[in-house]
């Protein structure tokens, strides 16, 4: 970042003399970019952030009262939010912990040279690429209890995945870690690829064991990208909406995006939706300020 | 690894090559199952045990471009003999195909799915064109909080879009944007402006400045040295950073099932109401998905060197 260096902005510099000045170029490239984003994604939030302290209802017409911080304190003391809290933070546990097992896994396996690599690692990234909402749908029929695949292929009857309140939430949680351990894998191998190799041969001479060598260089190297992808994963699973919709409707997997939705779309409770996507907001906000930290740690390296 | 390898490293590496290929048939297992589906006949979909081959057929297309309706008695031979190879088939399945006259009637795929190209291209143009001459911007020029400007932009990318919606959708509905082409193309703009940007910026600070520089000195205006030096240097970049646009903008469900739909719904919110209640038709919805995963898998492929950096926003090159 440093690196580049910065054009002076000398509103007499040769260029200037001719054609716009510098300044000129510069406010006409970078402003509008601003407004748009400060027009649709700011000043909606500012709007919404008025609606939550009222009982407006966006299905009843415009009779809406002042309610001060009712809402949220409604929000904070309500069982059932908690609950759906719980069950996300269960959720981002799981699948978060079952892609950067699997995603390093298989980034370990890959870290070696052998006929197809580029092709292989390609098709292990499709996953990742696909529409959450259509492919979790399409898990369905994999999951289904009478002509599942899955329940075929692993012996399990008629075990009903996504209609057992026990299992709902890991069912979605499999699917999710099958969409993004490649994100995981593709980082890691970012990250073991840049692990100088002698290091590798220094530990060789001085026999050093397997887990010695990947406790002491390759982990130590590699955290910082799978820190990144650790941060990046627990964001993304956090807001999960889609795949977790299409997939089931089961109330123990109601993740909070999810609650989210209906309390917004279908019980039209406006204001009080505003207020609980504040209370989203702020957390995802924190997160990014985290991921964001290590992005440009990893950057300046 | 040791130039001399011992014969256990030789096993242990034989291994994990086995271990990758085993891990990838399981990875592509669920896209074979969709793939496969969409060309089984139906009663194979949903057969114990699962069919894994059989003699693929395209009825199952058929039915997902055309409206049908089950038919009360058997069709007269005479209409049979005279329809056409696709008709037969719907006739096969104790369906007739609707009309108009002699027009064949479609159903809402191909709708949902000319809505989902329009959207996901003009909003791709919008905000790879404007990432394209920001990242300029902040790649060239010295701004006044550069690092929070970029933070604020990357964080918008960040919001959820069921918060965002809620907002949005109210305003949408004052202005009458709601279910329209319009009101979806600048939600999709403005969720991947700030990805375009962080990108292109990458792609940018590659670009040697000296080319500009040498540009300047030979007389160009600065702008002239930005569409003649610096856009064709960064081809690959905006190619690059387009294309990941173009799925995210495809693949997107929430706002699209918040904001349309009828209009201008997409096929992500448009492929899963098609379960409806009782036994669905596996196989056309399989044919449906199929078609609508087939242009990210190319793009995939397409894309594979650059993947990295679309998932980073641009911090990590290879």
């Amino acid at each position: 970042m440093a690196s580049v260096a910065l054009t002076n902005l000398d509103p007499a510099s040769r260029a200037a003399a001719r054609g716009w000045s510098d300044l000129t170029i510069r406010n006409l490239f970078i402003i509008p970019t601003l407004v748009f984003l400060i027009v649709f994604n700011i000043f909606p939030l500012i709007y919404s952030l008025g609606y939550s302290f009222t009982n407006f209802a966006a299905n009843r017409g415009d009779a809406w009262q002042f309610v001060g911080l009712q809402n949220y304190r409604e929000l904070l003391s309500d069982d059932h939010i908690w609950s759906n809290f719980i069950i996300t933070a269960k959720y981002v546990i799981v699948s978060v912990a079952g892609q950067m097992i699997v995603g390093f896994g298989l980034a370990l396996l890959l870290n070696r040279s052998f006929p197809m690599k580029g092709l292989i690692t390609t098709l292990l990234l499709l996953p990742m690429m696909m529409s959450a909402a259509v492919v979790g749908l399409f898990w369905q029929l994999l999951y289904s209890p009478s002509w599942g695949p899955i329940n075929y292929v692993f012996g399990l009857g008629d075990f009903a995945w996504l209609s057992n309140p026990d299992s709902a939430l890991y069912a979605v949680a499999i699917t999710d870690i099958w969409m993004w351990s490649p994100f995981v894998m593709l980082l890691s191998l970012a990250g073991l690829s840049a692990v100088p190799q002698h290091l590798y041969e220094a530990a060789a001479i001085d026999r050093a064991g397997w887990w010695y060598t990947f406790t002491r260089i390759t982990l130590p190297l590699v955290s910082p990208i799978l820190l990144i992808a650790l941060i990046f994963r627990t964001m993304e699973a956090f807001k999960t909406f889609d795949i977790a919709y299409t997939m089931t409707t089961q109330p123990t997997a109601e993740l909070i995006a999810i609650r989210l939705y209906k309390q917004a779309f279908q019980q039209w409770d406006t204001g009080k939706s505003c207020a609980l996507a504040y209370i989203v907001l702020i957390m995802v906000l924190a997160i990014t300020n985290l991921y964001v930290k290590y992005l440009n740690k990893v950057k300046e390296r | 690894m040791a130039a001399v390898r011992t014969s256990s490293e030789v096993a242990f590496n034989r291994i994990a090559i086995a271990a990758v290929l085993i891990a990838t048939l399981i990875f592509l297992a669920p896209i074979y199952w969709i793939a496969s589906t969409a060309f089984k006949p139906k009663e194979l979909a949903v057969s114990v045990p699962p069919t894994v081959l059989f003699e693929p057929e395209v009825t199952p297309f058929v039915r997902l471009f055309t409206k049908r309706v089950q038919m009360q008695k058997a069709v007269d031979p005479q209409v049979y003999d005279a329809a056409p190879w696709w008709e037969k088939r719907i006739y096969d399945g104790g369906e007739r195909v609707l009309k108009v006259g002699k027009d064949v009637q479609l159903s809402q795929y191909p709708d949902r799915f000319m809505n989902s190209l329009i959207v996901a291209v003009i909003s791709t143009v919008l905000a790879v064109g404007m990432g394209t001459f920001t990242a300029y911007g902040f790649s060239r020029f010295k701004v006044k909080g550069e690092a929070d400007l970029l933070f604020f932009i990357l964080s918008t990318r960040m919001l959820p879009p069921v918060v965002v919606a809620i907002p949005m959708f109210l305003m949408y509905r004052m202005v009458g944007l709601n279910d329209s082409h319009i009101g979806l193309i600048i939600l999709y703009v403005a969720f991947n402006l700030s990805f375009s940007v962080w990108l292109m910026k990458g792609f940018m600070d590659e670009i040697p400045k000296e080319y500009e520089e040498a540009a300047l000195v030979d007389g160009y205006t600065r702008m002239q040295a930005f569409f003649k030096i610096v856009l064709p240097e960064a081809a690959t970049g905006i190619a690059a950073t387009a294309v990941f646009c173009f799925i995210t903008a495809w693949n997107e469900y929430a706002f699209a099932l918040i904001m349309t739909n009828r209009r201008a719904q997409t096929a992500p919110p448009f492929i899963p109401s098609q379960i409806g209640s009782g036994l669905p038709d596996w196989t056309t919805i399989a044919a449906g998905t199929f078609l609508f995963l087939l242009p990210v898998a190319i793009f995939t492929f397409l894309l594979r060197n650059h993947l990295l950096r679309g998932v980073t926003f641009g911090a990590i090159r290879k």
